[in-house]
């Protein structure tokens, strides 16, 4: 069961909804809409699900109805039409439909919210800041203040506790902003643009921080973002909107492998590979490459000898040189020079130019305990170009 | 021209009409709040003249202490209550200070939920700011009229006049300050599971605080000036010497009693304005 699940959602800002929706369903675009009834049409036929842990990146330009979309979640957006379902306990609320009772118990145990601009109250300070939701929950002061104090120590402002939010410096307040939301406990997190508002170093900071405590904590996320190369970083899923529609909902690597209109294509050409691409899309397969004497010759002087998928030896200038097998869990810094490395098909490409770098030698991928395709210079050259984002031709 | 004179719109006779049915239909209900004011001020300026004088610029300057922590004011404040002693207008000090803090209680309690209802219903800010125009810009004497035939002399009407004169105040600040509110901080609350009334109890009340208090200077100040008008009704206070003065062309005893009106001005500015300014700041 999925923990969110939106299906068909239209979202109209204005008065005459119903004749907006006629209009929407005759196909007529959004500005002839707002010119006809002046209703602004916030999301169009909108169906995402987001599985539990999922970080799913909602992506698009300002005015493309993304937080418009992550509002319609918690219910501060009125849904014009649609459903938009979330998990709570072993059944699924209709947060377009349910009753004002449903709407404040799925917002104070099930979703909680983080802000673009921080939105913490002037007047509390940062330890009621924190505690504020838990207050709003009808728990006892003693009780949380001191989930709020073990929540300020989780993202080191402990100290800060009797201070104001204007004391607080951007990453700071947005820190506090984290902490008032996780505090809650809640199973699913929406974030509008956190970082937005942050400087790039603080913004990676906090991003890294993000990824931290999601592996430990395993919270459903959605986050809505302006920026790809954050959407990437720590997306599980994007779901890519243009004028109130989504135009394509995938796994990062996959949007900017296969962008799928014009649109996409321009936002993810500037992306950098590295964060994004793996040996799957990256690497040459073997049968591609050129055989002599039942060697694989991956250059002028390196030949592999894989048999029923096996390395079994490397030659280079007709030398033997050493083998060795790499994975997620070790170190790259240390590997000794001259050797081909056995990595799995699906390392990321930083750290297979990393281990080029460390040992000099093209690196052997392989899935299952079977060799499936090399990756060498050509192939980082090839990605750093630019040439893997672009549509299919 | 002769049309246009020969048939006058009845517009003062209505407003007669208007006033003389009210007093036919709702005389008791008038003559309650009369009584119930009157004998509400009437107590506080008899309680405070009982007390000895100092006793009372003492619980003063503990206030002043109390709220701005500032020698300075507390030395200007003092200084002020022994002029005003020396010079003879503590009763009507007294009774001054009891008609604005009266006016502006009264105002507040009713001003501050009309300007609440009115940012969250524009409607009724529409409706409602031609009304408080109208409240602040007619002349004070033209209402000072029927609030005389309704309740009689003495301080009631011109506590009533002043009231309408000075609700405007908290009603526009008011008003303003929670229609200010971000709207951010309001989707925050409303995240965090906030009813209507906690969202307005937890978030808008305070977040609109610093004009709220603004609102309520404002009217403190609103009230004082009418201090003069209220008199020509028979309200007691610093306003009684200026008109009997003005009556008998007496310069030094209207020179004193202006004095004295301004320094409860300083006095009252200096004492309420600091605390909301360091909010906002």
């Amino acid at each position: 069961m999925p923990m969110v699940q939106i299906e068909n959602l239209d979202i109209v800002f204005g008065n005459q909804k119903l004749e907006s929706l006629r209009l929407l369903d005759k196909g007529m675009s959004r500005s002839e809409i707002l010119a006809r009834t002046g209703d602004v049409v916030g999301v169009q036929d909108a169906t995402i699900s987001v599985e539990e842990g999922e970080i799913c990146v909602l992506m698009g330009l300002s005015g493309s109805g993304k937080s418009t979309l992550l509002r319609a979640v918690n219910g501060l957006n009125k849904v014009a039409r649609g459903r938009c379902l979330v998990k709570d306990g072993e059944r699924m609320v209709d947060m377009a439909k349910c009753d004002e009772n449903t709407l404040r118990h799925m917002r104070t145990n099930r979703v909680s919210m983080v802000f673009q601009s921080f939105a913490l109250m002037p007047w509390m300070t940062v330890l009621e800041n924190v505690a504020f939701g838990l207050e709003m929950q009808g728990m006892g002061k003693k009780e949380r203040e001191e989930r709020a104090n073990k929540q300020l120590k989780m993202v080191g402002l402990y100290d800060w506790r009797d201070k104001k939010p204007d004391e607080l410096s951007g990453g700071m307040r947005q820190r506090v902003g984290l902490a008032r939301a996780f505090v809650m406990d809640s199973d699913i997190l929406l974030m509008d643009e956190p970082f937005s508002a942050l400087d790039p170093l603080i913004r990676s900071q906090l991003q890294d921080e993000l990824i931290e405590l999601q592996k430990r904590l395993k919270k459903t996320i959605i986050f809505v973002s302006h920026d790809l190369d954050e959407a990437l970083k720590i997306g599980s899923k994007i779901a890519i909107m243009e004028s109130a529609r989504i135009i394509q909902e995938d796994v990062p690597e996959q949007i900017v492998l296969n962008p799928a209109t014009e649109y996409v294509e321009k936002f993810v050409a500037h992306t950098n590979p590295l964060n994004v691409l793996r040996g799957t899309a990256l690497m040459t397969p073997l049968d591609q490459v050129a055989q002599l004497d039942d060697l694989y010759r991956v250059s002028e002087h390196l030949s592999l000898n894989i048999q029923a998928g096996v390395l079994k030896e490397a030659l280079s200038h007709g030398q033997n040189i050493a083998l060795s097998k790499w994975d997620d869990s070790m170190d790259i810094e240390n590997m000794p020079e001259n050797t081909i490395v056995v990595a799995p098909v699906d390392i990321s490409m930083r750290d297979a130019v990393e281990i080029r770098y460390q040992t000099k030698q093209p690196i052997v991928l392989q899935d299952n305990g079977q060799c499936v395709g090399v990756l060498g210079d050509h192939q980082f050259y090839h990605a750093l170009l630019g040439k893997h984002f672009s549509r299919a031709s | 021209m002769n049309w246009l004179t020969e048939h006058k719109i009845p517009l003062g006779d209505t407003m007669e009409t208007f006033v003389n049915w009210l007093i036919d239909v709702a005389s008791f209900f008038f003559d309650f709040i009369s009584v119930t004011l009157e004998t509400l001020i009437f107590s506080m300026v008899d309680g405070l003249e009982w007390m000895n004088p100092f006793a009372v610029v003492a619980c003063v300057l503990a206030l002043v202490w109390w709220l701005h922590r500032s020698l300075g004011i507390m030395i200007f404040v003092a200084a002020s209550f022994m002029l005003i002693m020396n010079l003879g207008y503590w009763q009507e000090t007294l009774q001054t200070l009891v008609l604005v803090i009266t006016a502006t209680t009264i105002s507040v309690l009713v001003g501050v939920p009309i300007g609440i209802a009115a940012a969250h219903r524009p409607m009724l800010y529409t409706v409602l700011r031609p009304v408080l125009d109208l409240m602040q810009t007619i002349p004070t004497f033209v209402y000072l009229i029927p609030t005389l035939i309704l309740f009689g002399l003495g301080y009631v009407p011109g506590l009533i006049s002043t009231i309408i004169f000075a609700i405007a105040a908290p009603i526009r600040l008011t008003y303003l300050g929670i229609s200010k509110v971000p709207n951010e901080l309001r989707e925050a609350g409303l995240a965090f599971g906030c009813t209507k009334a906690k969202l307005l109890y937890k978030v808008e009340l305070p977040a609109a605080m610093p004009s709220i208090m603004a609102g309520v200077t404002q009217c403190i100040m609103l009230s004082l000036s009418m201090v003069v008008i209220a008199a020509l009704v028979g309200a007691d206070g610093l306003g009684k010497p200026v008109i009997r003065a003005l009556n008998t062309v007496n310069i030094s005893q209207g020179f004193e009693a202006g004095v004295a009106i301004v320094l409860v001005a300083i006095m009252l500015d200096r004492i309420c304005k600091t605390p909301s300014s360091k909010a906002e700041g």
